[in-house]
């Protein structure tokens, strides 16, 4: 038989640095069944047979939010052999509210009060024998920043668990004289029906007329009637209603316990503490707005910004440890004056001069990788042919200590065992492309939860929620879903996990669903080609996308906030804002590690056969030929894009090609261009850009609005399919992620198709089928965001 | 009736009675704005709304719809 132990606490009061103290790296994450919540449990080192059970931070057990319902349903059922009640002893007063519900249960409770360094250096005492016979229960001082007592609390919960349902006396009685009268009474009428030691919690939740516990007890009619009447002279007595009466008698009781157990040194009383004075500068009305920048510039530059640690660390993964390799830091030089990379490109201009003078042309020219234009052009004479086959491939280990990549090591030791081009193939670009794929993405997650793990801890996350509250809620969101659109810039996979720190589980919802039509880093690669294709005159065409994602924010925000989905009570902005303090490094280290974690275990399974599947469908043939990038025509993908092309039509690129574009990207959104300029190959133009223009030019009669539909198609509709995986694990619920998925697909889809259908009919185009479409498709648009909101439901 | 949301920043005054019902006062009065409690304004966001209080020793922001509905002495 294994002991259950609870971790109850409120927010902000230590429990998860106590929680990974007592287990280590024990843990078990998920969520709670049926909801979204996190669900933590682990196994107290040194004792296998103790399992303590993380419940979510809440400040009471009032039935109200998800949190205090999972908490409280676990303590009622479950039934655990003991409670470990963390408190905050800086905060002691509202901490403690908590703890008199805690200890109504009946069930043995070691009550911590933590940061007793804080506590001690203040000056201040806090009496715990006091504390400890009033609520009946045993009270150890910890700091479990310092790991101090810590362990102490646990032993003595495992102890009080062992000896069983030792419960000294009564559990304390609170309330006055009335209530505790009318108290008695309903404890007789439900006598039989509940747990024996819990049956004063329940008596009381009863007199707050909880209506989930009412309706799970069953009482009967004529004895709801009874009870009705007990509350009903109370509460003319006291001249309030039954839940105010228990509250703040509640915080009457733990007042008067205060005035005799806590004594504030003398000194401090009438002196800032360090929190109130980082406060006055953080949060003031000049000053914070300021900060407040600067501290998203700091995301910025983690997640965003060319050069950052999130670009850096990603192009390292991706290009060097995970792909080709790369060189060790500070060991690089120059050979003949040139460095590695300078050494490359000369090499593929060597390449360019032969391959131009072999096919007899005067030109040759390379082409810039990411538009497909050309980048330089020179003449070609025999003299440069002969000087460029002079010129070698350049050895990387040449130019400093180089370290292969996995994917370099994994290719280069099929070859070495001769295994078969499709086999080969299919391990080291299907397999360990698919697996690569998911591993892209740690390095960018890790830095970012780094910073955001920071943000939490020392408490500014939530000054960020206090100081863009305003502005956010008008349109249906947290002031805390800024971060997440800030880091989504960079990449949406983060951003959706960032939505974990905006506690009200709608506004996370929205977040996620809103968060990635921020045009990310690959997205702004597909920008960028067909801004420098089509849109060589429109500058603003790349500022533009993000725009109209700003726009497809605030305006699907008002819009989603209206809708059912939705509905119903706005959220209470009624939170704490908790005091500064240094977070500790394993406090960030745990945090990030079980983001990074959850990510590769559970986003990593759906991801990887999807990588692989879609890679299979593009390099093979329905006879299971490896038809290679050059033959992407007879290819899997082009076939079932054939299938598929009706439903782009409206859009303007209903062929195969377009259908494969969009489908590919679902890879890597960079990768709709790579596709299109490898389907576009055929036209044997000069360069992949006019190749393009030529594809475009069979798809419409108006390429121009083609290419801006499929642009447009290709960055506002369900991110790729790591994101869209993320998306489903975030949700907590297929019901959810399909809704985002639907609902951001209906967004690109709609956009995409308004554009090339009323550009095509302003351009002289004639009004057809689908122009009236497109028009009332953003009429109804149009009234999901201005149609009225609903009145609230009750 | 004056409420939190009447109040000037700095200015402390002891809460009289809630307004409302539901989730969102049940929610005010679990942090600790209950009848007789003590609270001071601390500050106003820079854009105007929510508000900082401080209510049993430590610090509390509300919106100002809801300080509307907690009437103090």
């Amino acid at each position: 038989m294994s002991i259950k132990i609870a971790l109850a606490g409120n927010p902000n009061s230590g429990k998860t640095t106590l929680f990974n103290a007592l287990t280590g790296s024990d843990q078990y994450v998920g969520n709670w069944p049926g909801v979204t919540v996190e669900k933590k449990d682990g196994i107290l080192q040194g004792r296998k047979d103790v399992v303590i059970q993380d419940l979510p931070g809440i400040y009471s057990l009032s039935p109200y939010s998800l949190e205090e319902k999972v908490s409280r349903r676990f303590l009622v059922e479950e039934n655990p052999d003991a409670i470990i009640n963390i408190v905050d002893g800086t905060n002691i007063e509202r901490n403690l509210y908590l703890s008199t519900q805690l200890a109504e249960l009946g069930i043995p409770m070691v009550m911590a009060v933590n940061m007793m360094d804080v506590v001690r250096k203040n000056g201040d005492k806090i009496d715990f024998a006091r504390i400890a016979k009033a609520l009946n229960c045993e009270v150890v001082g910890i700091s479990a920043v310092k790991n101090e007592g810590g362990r102490d609390a646990a032993m003595k919960a495992v102890e009080l668990a062992e000896k069983g349902a030792a419960r000294k006396s009564e559990v304390p009685h609170v309330f006055s004289g009335s209530v505790e009268h009318a108290i008695a009474h309903i404890e007789e009428s439900i006598q039989g029906k509940v747990r024996k030691s819990a049956i004063r919690w329940y008596a009381i939740k009863i007199f707050e007329r909880d209506r989930e516990i009412i309706s799970d007890l069953g009482i009967g009619v004529g004895d709801l009637k009874h009870i009705e009447e007990h509350i009903r002279d109370c509460e003319r007595e006291l001249d309030d209603d039954a839940e105010s009466i228990i509250t703040s008698q509640r915080y009457e009781f733990i007042k008067n316990l205060m005035d005799k157990s806590l004594t504030k040194s003398e000194k401090r009383r009438n002196k800032a503490t360090l929190s109130d004075r980082i406060d006055k500068i953080v949060t003031n009305r000049i000053l914070a707005l300021p900060i407040f920048i600067l501290s998203l510039c700091a995301m910025w530059w983690i997640a965003v910004a060319e050069g950052g640690p999130g670009t850096v660390l990603t192009d390292w993964a991706n290009d060097g440890f995970l792909g080709d390799g790369w060189h060790l830091p500070f060991t690089t030089h120059e050979v003949d004056g040139r460095d590695y990379g300078t050494a490359c490109e000369d090499y593929a201009k060597a390449e360019a001069t032969i391959k131009a003078w072999e096919a007899g042309e005067k030109t040759a020219s390379v082409e810039d990788e990411e538009t497909g234009e050309t980048a330089e052009e020179w003449q070609v004479d025999e003299a440069a042919y002969n000087a460029a086959k002079a010129v070698e491939e350049p050895d990387p280990s040449a130019y400093g200590v180089w370290v292969p990549g996995i994917g370099a090591l994994i290719g280069g030791a099929l070859e070495k065992m001769g295994v078969n081009d499709t086999v080969a193939s299919l391990v080291n670009d299907g397999a360990w492309g698919g697996v690569s794929t998911v591993l892209g993405f740690v390095p960018v997650i890790f830095v970012v939860f780094l910073f955001l793990s920071f943000l939490e801890d020392c408490g500014y996350m939530a000054r960020v929620a206090f100081i863009m509250d305003r502005l956010f809620r008008k349109f249906g969101l947290s002031g805390k879903s800024f971060i997440p659109m800030i880091v989504g810039k960079g990449c949406g996979v983060p951003a959706v996990m960032a939505a974990r720190t905006i506690e009200n589980k709608r506004d996370q919802r929205m977040t996620i669903i809103l968060a990635t039509f921020i045009p990310c880093g690959a997205k702004t690669v597909i920008i960028a080609m067909f801004a420098a294709v089509f849109f060589r005159e429109m500058w603003y065409v790349a500022p533009l996308m993000d725009v109209i994602g700003i726009a497809i924010i605030v305006l699907g925000g008002i819009a989603l906030k209206k809708s059912s989905a939705f509905a119903g009570d706005p959220a209470p902005f009624v939170m704490e804002l908790p005091a500064y303090h240094m977070p500790t490094l394993s406090g960030i280290w745990h945090h990030t590690w079980n983001r990074v974690k959850a990510y590769m275990l559970k986003a990593g399974m759906i991801i990887f056969p999807a990588c692989v599947f879609l890679w299979f469908i593009m390099n093979y043939d329905f006879h299971f030929n490896l038809v290679g990038a050059d033959g992407i025509d007879r290819s899997m993908l082009a076939t079932m894009g054939g299938w598929i092309a009706w439903f782009f039509a409206p859009l303007g690129f209903g062929t195969w090609q377009g259908a494969a574009a969009s489908v590919s990207a679902e890879i890597a959104k960079e990768q709709a261009t790579a596709t299109l300029g490898l389907v576009a190959a055929g036209f044997d133009g000069a360069t992949t850009a006019s190749n393009i223009t030529a594809l475009f030019g069979t798809f419409s009669d108006y390429p121009k609005l083609a290419a801006m539909s499929f642009m447009l198609f290709n960055l506002f509709i369900p991110p790729c399919m790591v994101a869209i995986a993320v998306t489903f694990r975030e949700m907590g619920s297929k019901a959810w992620g399909w809704f985002a998925v639907g609902f951001q697909l209906l967004v690109g889809y709609v956009l995409a198709m308004s554009v090339y259908q009323i550009g095509m009919f302003c351009a002289g185009g004639s009004f057809g089928v689908w122009t009236a479409v497109a028009i009332l498709a953003d009429i109804a648009a149009a009234w999901f965001v201005l149609r009225p909101a609903r009145k609230e439901a009750r | 009736m004056k409420t939190i949301g009447d109040m000037k920043i700095g200015e402390t005054a002891k809460v009289a009675r809630l307004h409302g019902e539901g989730a969102v006062k049940r929610r005010i009065m679990d942090m600790g704005l209950t009848k007789g409690a003590q609270v001071t304004v601390r500050k106003v966001a820079p854009l105007g709304d929510p508000i900082e209080l401080t209510v049993r020793g430590y610090e509390l922001s509300i919106r100002k719809d809801e300080a509307a509905k907690v009437e103090v002495e």
